[in-house]
């Protein structure tokens, strides 16, 4: 039926064609959407609405990071931890810095968080590359010593931030710019600017490079140990931005700040499509994912069918369905 | 237009399995139509054609690990349908791939077993596969222990225990798809051996190879495929290797190796001295000159990969001092070898030299990344300028530019990657295996290639296991054997059995690593 003379020549057909593969989780998020608002009349109001999406952005944000680490064929267990740290280092700058600073303080604390972020990241990416360890492995070490961290800083109870500070930082959580709340605008910069690095820098094809294959990264001449350093700086440079996000919606950082998010990331990128082996990196998938596990907690709290606690199990559920949802879509 | 199937003396024999009007299609893209084939219990029967032409697809579609998109399978005069490799291995049918599918971290025996492991009680019966491992190992000539662990092995070692474990069970058909691209002389020797067997046993063998004269040597019958058409199927006796290469690529063909250059005297373009690689495991001095290309010989394991892995800085390595288009290289890596004007195109392109999920484009420009993008950005239109050149100025046959690169076949993976190689504009060569799975058309388009380059001025540096090619290519030969040049031969001195000679020891036929 196709005539096979002249094949170079061939039109790229392929590229009309849908990929549902890649579609799969906005079509997820579209169906929970609908069945919310079946369940919940409530669930469609615009104040909910915004409430979710806000709250979503920290896990969100963080998992732009995360893509960029698990596309270079890594993994960070430690976001979770590394959040609440980073939250504590920030709020004792602050606090140190009103005396001279005044509500200045504010931005210098966040300064020092994106410091403080990138180094931690940055500490986990030495670690892997130079070390040549497992990232499984060595960010479940520095998980276990952020956590220990912050509850020694805070002494097991809870880092405050200083009172003068609160009413200049609350807009950052609370606030909005022409009706849309802060935190979703922040989550839509680090979106574009991640986009923008994966999918239109050279970093962002050596990062996929890396990830698809070690050994032929490394013969083509990619520095694969300074691309995935990178990717785990970009990391803690997110949970960075989340930390600044998140302070003033509780104003104190404590022991439990960040608890299993680090799962909750990793499943909003998995369910986003990324693949956990590398080589692939979806960064509007993985905010979809984490738009999908918020709207189910919103959903199953608004509902009285199930009860709340269940939550986690509901998400676990989740990750599972995905993967098998995919290994269906991908079957040839 | 199908041509003649010539009556022989056993075509009364009933078919062990017959292809009926077999076809297939990916999408819209036709790859093979309308085979029919009959394969005859003890015959060796082989598949030849240019690359793309669609052998290993049916091979494929034989074997179950694909489905025809129409026509269907017989065995033993009874309509078969495999869902799939499980189902065709149960009746009787393997496949040995043309890439290594190994699980690299396992051990032989663990490999040879995966899937269906003795038991004993509850437990793995270790001893008993191990034995039964060593029992085939041997049957196939593979210099290999049971407890060995793959990724540890030479490619051509893996590529023998993968032979292996398709014969562990008795089998009624067995397909080799490029089955000796990766050995040298000696492992094809014991391969034939093999084949020679199974054939008395009266098993069928599918043998594919773009080496003409083991066909020659070899089968019974030969088919040749042609742009996923069926041209015919002949006996063997009838066809010489220049028919069979005319009727692979409908035309005549010139001739297959360039003329040679002659010794060049101008001064050296790479200078290697004392290069120690793996901790002494492999120690070497040489040059190479412009205008000359310098052929590195010796058995599989002899040390020659390693060398020049280890001069690339991708193994351990220690340097007296190494120096390329007169820039010192005080710590080799990839990337300051290719800023002097050096790359290396490595033998292992699915492990190590293509992104096989990735499309053409970002392999193609991968290495060469920081001229095609001189900025931080992507320059994706250049991009695709430089695929839709690569793909005409080496030939790639691809049939639509947004395929994957494993989605190519065998020989254009290779043409890929030495387009990818070519873009950063080198002017040393070093090529490892440079026609393994090429067809006869396009190796003679390669040497030409190589011809150009060093007449150009630039230099080559080609290992092969393929001693015709070795002799045929080289001004120089360097001979490898246990980790050291044992000699160097030139000009009228460059034969096949000088080569051979020099590459085995008496003392140690294995010359490497290959006996843990
Ligand atoms: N999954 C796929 N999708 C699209 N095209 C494919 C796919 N797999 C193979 N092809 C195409 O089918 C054609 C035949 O490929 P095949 O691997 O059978 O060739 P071959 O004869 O074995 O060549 P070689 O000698 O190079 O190994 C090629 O043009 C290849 O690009
Ligand atoms: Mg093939």
């Amino acid at each position: 039926m196709s005539s096979t003379a002249d094949i170079t020549a061939a039109p790229e057909k392929r590229r009309q064609g849908i990929r549902w593969g890649e579609l799969a989780p906005f079509i997820a998020l579209a169906v929970i959407v609908i069945l919310g608002a079946l369940i919940n009349s409530n669930f469609l109001s615009a104040n909910n609405l915004l409430n979710v999406v806000t709250r979503s952005a920290f896990i969100a944000i963080i998992a732009v990071g995360a893509t960029f680490v698990i596309a270079s064929g890594g993994l960070d267990l430690s976001v979770g931890s590394m959040m609440a740290f980073v939250t504590g280092i920030m709020i004792m700058s602050m606090n140190a810095m009103v005396p001279a600073l005044g509500n200045w303080a504010i931005l210098a604390g966040a300064g020092v968080a994106l410091v403080v972020g990138s180094l931690c990241g940055l500490l986990n990416g030495v670690i892997v590359t130079v070390g040549k360890i497992e990232p499984f492995i060595v960010t479940l070490g520095t998980m276990g010593i952020f956590r220990a961290f912050i509850t020694f800083l805070s002494d097991g109870g809870s880092i405050p931030i200083d009172r003068s500070l609160r009413e200049a930082y609350r807009p950052v959580y609370f606030g909005d710019f022409l009706g849309i709340p802060y935190p979703v605008l922040m989550t839509i910069v680090v979106i574009a600017v991640g986009s923008f690095l994966l999918y239109r820098t050279k970093y962002g094809r050596r990062v996929t490079a890396a990830g698809s294959s070690d050994d032929v990264a490394r013969f083509s001449g990619v520095h694969v140990g300074r691309v995935r350093t990178m990717a785990f700086v970009i990391q803690g440079f997110c949970v960075a931005v989340a930390a600044i996000c998140y302070v003033p919606r509780l104003g104190a950082a404590t022991p439990t700040t960040g608890q299993l998010w680090e799962l909750q990331v990793i499943t909003a990128v998995v369910i986003g499509g990324t693949l956990l082996r590398g080589g692939k990196g979806r960064i509007l998938g993985s905010v979809a994912g984490a738009l999908i596990l918020e709207v189910i907690a919103n959903v199953m709290v608004l509902s009285d069918m199930v009860s709340e606690y269940l939550v986690a199990a509901v998400q676990g559920a989740i990750i599972i369905i995905a993967m098998l949802a995919h290994r269906f879509t991908n079957a040839r | 237009m199908n041509a003649a199937v010539h009556a022989l003396a056993e075509t009364t024999a009933l078919p062990v399995l017959r292809a009926e009007g077999l076809a297939k299609a990916y999408g819209p893209i036709t790859v093979l139509k309308d085979v029919t084939l009959d394969i005859r219990p003890g015959e060796v029967h082989a598949i030849i054609g240019e690359n793309g032409a669609g052998k290993s697809t049916l091979m494929r579609l034989l074997s179950g690990h694909a489905r025809p998109t129409a026509g269907h399978l017989e065995m033993d005069g009874t309509r078969v349908d495999f869902a799939d490799s499980v189902q065709a291995e149960a009746a009787g049918v393997v496949l040995v791939h043309q890439e290594i599918l190994l699980a690299p971290d396992l051990t032989v025996a663990q490999n040879l077993f995966l899937g269906r492991e003795l038991t004993r009680g509850l437990m793995v019966d270790d001893r008993a596969m191990n034995r039964r491992t060593a029992e085939v190992l041997a049957r196939v000539g593979a210099n290999a222990h049971p407890a060995d662990i793959v990724s540890d092995m030479p490619l051509a070692q893996q590529q023998l225990i993968q032979i292996a474990r398709a014969l562990l069970d008795d089998r009624k058909v067995v397909i080799l798809d490029e089955p000796t691209a990766m050995l040298a002389n000696e492992e094809v020797e014991a391969l034939i051996g093999v084949v020679d067997t199974l054939r008395s046993q009266g098993v069928a063998v599918l043998y594919i190879s773009h080496r003409l004269e083991e066909v020659e040597q070899l089968a019974d019958r030969v088919t040749v495929l042609r742009d996923g058409e069926m041209i015919g199927t002949w006996p063997a006796s009838e066809l010489d290797q220049r028919q069979m290469a005319e009727l692979m690529v409908g035309r005549e063909l010139s001739m297959l190796y360039p003329p040679k250059r002659g010794l060049s005297s101008a001064a050296p373009l790479l200078v290697v001295k004392d290069l120690s690689v793996d901790h002494g495991k492999v120690e070497a001095s040489f040059e190479v000159r412009p205008g000359e290309v310098l052929g590195i010989g010796g058995m599989i394991g002899a040390g020659r990969t390693e060398l020049i892995e280890g001069l690339m800085g991708l193994r351990p390595s220690h340097a007296g001092s190494i120096q390329v288009n007169g820039t010192t290289i005080a710590r080799p890596s990839v990337e300051a070898m290719m800023h002097a004007g050096l790359v290396y195109l490595t033998e292992d392109r699915k492990g190590k030299g293509l992104l096989l999920r990735e499309r053409l484009a970002p392999n193609l420009t991968l290495q060469a990344l920081d001229s095609v993008s001189p900025g931080i950005m992507l320059d994706r239109a250049g991009e695709t300028r430089a695929l839709r050149e690569a793909v005409e100025e080496y030939d790639i046959r691809v049939r639509a530019l947004t395929l994957e690169a494993g989605q190519l076949s065998g020989g254009n993976q290779q043409k890929l990657l030495l387009a990818k190689v070519m873009m950063t504009d080198p002017s040393v060569v070093i090529i490892d295996e440079p026609t393994r799975g090429i067809d006869i058309g396009n190796k003679s388009e390669i040497y030409k290639f190589i011809d150009a380059l060093v007449q150009a001025g630039k230099a080559c540096v080609v290992i092969s296991s393929e001693l015709p090619e070795l002799v045929g290519l080289a001004d120089r030969v360097l001979v490898m054997r246990g980790g050291r040049f044992v000699a160097e031969l030139t000009g009228e001195e460059i034969t096949e059995q000088k080569v051979v000679y020099a590459a085995a020891s008496s003392r140690d036929r294995t010359g490497g690593r290959a006996i843990a």
